[in-house]
């Protein structure tokens, strides 16, 4: 696999070159070069912004699609709770769940179950008192990626612990190999997934080696077939297994409220959480035990791949969850081993202008000399997001100066003056010459 | 030879809302120089505590800032009314900020202790009616 895998690309026959996405990204790992746009690969947290203000559709997920069932035996379903926000009039989770067995699925396992541990587990951490405060959530991993490769101080405070998917993962196939005699390779676990950040966290996770999870199938990808077989179901299966607190995960806050404490903050929205990221690494925010930070606004019914608008499936999940039993998955005790991380979040710092301090300074001398020489309307004409993101292009060598439209209308300009001088300029007659 | 890079900010004593910028500015440039991230943070708190006292008490002043490789000194100048008392200024939970800004939840007689507690040297010079000017630095290694 490539070093580094992204789940949002680029469909370059689609790309008009157009300063929306640029302008948009948290990273500023975009720059468009000869008419494209293009993504630096090391920067991108795949958040999924650009996809989402993209005019003309050309940024994209990579994610998998139902083709991938056929590789394995036994196949379960992960759906994320927000999936069952996406669909109008439904009473009853179960005929989302047994329309996935009819899809092509052989059985269920909800990631909402498993967010029920995960917060119990975070319950008894945090009574434990051996988490850095405030704790920060691990379940949005375009921010876990964020904090990553902008917020080096803050790595310690993020919750170790594995998302629901991941822990849904684990227990689901384990279940499954006991139930069917079948060795765990022959076990699929598909996430039903509400954005591409997601599916990058499989292909190429930070928090262990490998994923537990064997793909990942986008809510609109499979929408139209599930919306067709739950309807005139004739018997809905049984399935459902999770509470209040697990079907909440979905929406911002959910996460928080289920720790039972009134003492956490819960963001949400790209600029929101850099917000709160700075003001943590500030020491601003104090008092706190734990930080919620979903990048999508609204939480994960916002992700870019749901089909419908993030707050009317947060109304509908309220609904949903309204005569649910509160919680119903418990671990019995002890936390199991299986659920902490495995790698710890290091600091990933590619935004570093060189590893050579000395030189690293030289050249941010350089960028502030250039940067005040540009005109500072950060139009996007040149392909980068502001006219720093240029002066630091320029100084790594990436861009030039003239890239810039006014300073290259200057230089034409220059041009033009010296070449109309040349026109009027008359050579001297031979009178003059004489009195010379 | 060394490369020392070095800023100068104006605080405006004026808002409120915009105390903070400066040591905003100074914490972006450190992390993209690479800074050891520990020596960032105690930069940046020191710093911005620094900015707030200055809104809060002397209307504004002016912030110098010098980059090199080993450390970060930070000059913070202003023309305000000066400390009557180090040692007592210095005390945790002593403060003479009004009330209208510790309803903002600022002014908790923290200040100065904590730039302290943050920076590896510190010394005040002030005269009362003249202002106060307060040298700061951080080593990147403790």
């Amino acid at each position: 696999m490539n070093q580094f895998f992204h789940s949002v690309t680029l469909d370059k026959d689609k790309c008009m070159g157009c300063t929306n996405c640029i302008k948009r990204c948290p990273t500023e790992a975009i720059r468009v070069r000869n008419g494209k746009a293009k993504i630096i690969s090391e920067r991108c947290i795949d958040c999924g912004e650009c996809i989402r203000v993209c005019p003309h559709h050309a940024k994209k997920a990579k994610y998998d699609t139902l083709d991938i069932l056929q590789n394995f035996k036994y196949k379960i379903a992960l759906p994320a709770p927000t999936l069952y926000g996406q669909f109008n009039n439904l009473d009853d989770i179960d005929i989302v769940l047994t329309g996935l067995k009819h899809i092509g699925f052989d059985d269920v396992f909800e990631v909402s179950r498993s967010a029920e541990l995960v917060s119990e587990v975070t319950r008894k951490l945090l009574q434990e008192g051996k988490l850095k405060k405030p704790v920060i959530s691990s379940a949005c991993p375009a921010v876990v990626r964020l904090i990553r490769v902008r917020f080096p101080d803050l790595c310690s405070h993020v919750l170790q612990l594995n998302s629901p998917m991941e822990t849904a993962a684990r227990i689901a196939k384990r279940e499954a190999a006991k139930k069917t005699g079948l060795p765990i390779s022959e076990i699929g676990a598909f996430f039903i997934t509400p954005c591409p950040a997601k599916v990058t966290s499989i292909k190429m996770p930070i928090s262990c080696k490998k994923s537990e999870v064997d793909g990942a199938i986008a809510i609109s990808e499979i929408f139209a077939k599930l919306a067709a077989a739950m309807e005139d179901q004739k018997e809905v299966e049984q399935l459902s297994q999770s509470g209040i607190i697990g079907v909440g995960w979905a929406s911002s806050g959910g996460e928080s409220t289920a720790l039972l404490s009134d003492k956490y903050l819960a963001a949400d929205g790209i600029e929101n959480v850099i917000r709160v990221l700075e003001e943590l690494e500030d020491e601003k925010i104090r008092e706190l035990d734990f930080i919620e930070l979903n990048a999508c606004s609204g939480g994960c019914v916002g992700g870019v791949l749901c089909v419908e608008n993030a707050y009317v499936a947060k109304a509908r999940l309220q609904r949903l969850r309204r005569y649910l039993p509160v919680s119903q998955n418990h671990i019995d005790g002890k936390i199991p081993s299986g659920m902490a991380w495995r790698k710890n979040l290091l600091f990933a710092p590619v935004l570093k202008l060189s590893d050579d301090m000395n030189e690293a300074l030289r050249m941010m001398a350089e960028i502030d000399k250039i940067s005040e020489e540009l005109p500072g309307l950060d139009c996007g004409s040149c392909g980068a997001p502001t006219c720093r993101a240029l002066a630091e292009d320029i100084v790594r060598g990436f861009a030039k100066r003239n890239q810039c439209i006014f300073v290259m209308r200057e230089e034409i300009k220059n041009v033009a003056d010296a070449l109309s001088s040349m026109g009027t300029f008359l050579p001297r007659n031979d009178k003059e010459k004489k009195e010379q | 030879m060394k490369n020392i890079l070095s800023f100068d900010y104006i605080v405006p004593g004026d808002d409120f809302t915009r105390a903070g910028e400066a040591s905003s500015d100074v914490k972006h440039k450190l992390k993209q120089i690479g800074y050891d991230p520990d020596a960032i943070r105690r930069v940046a708190i020191a710093m911005y505590e620094g900015e707030i006292n200055m809104v809060i008490h002397a209307g504004g002043g002016q912030v110098h800032v010098e980059i090199n490789p080993e450390k970060v000194d930070m000059v913070l100048a202003d023309q305000g009314p000066g400390i009557k008392d180090i040692a007592l200024a210095m005390r945790e939970g002593y403060s003479t900020a009004p009330d209208n800004v510790r309803a903002l939840g600022f002014g908790a007689g923290m200040g100065l202790s904590n730039m302290k507690k943050c920076t590896d040297t510190m010394k005040i010079d002030t005269e009362v009616g003249k202002g106060t000017t307060l040298h700061m630095t951080v080593f990147i290694k403790r």
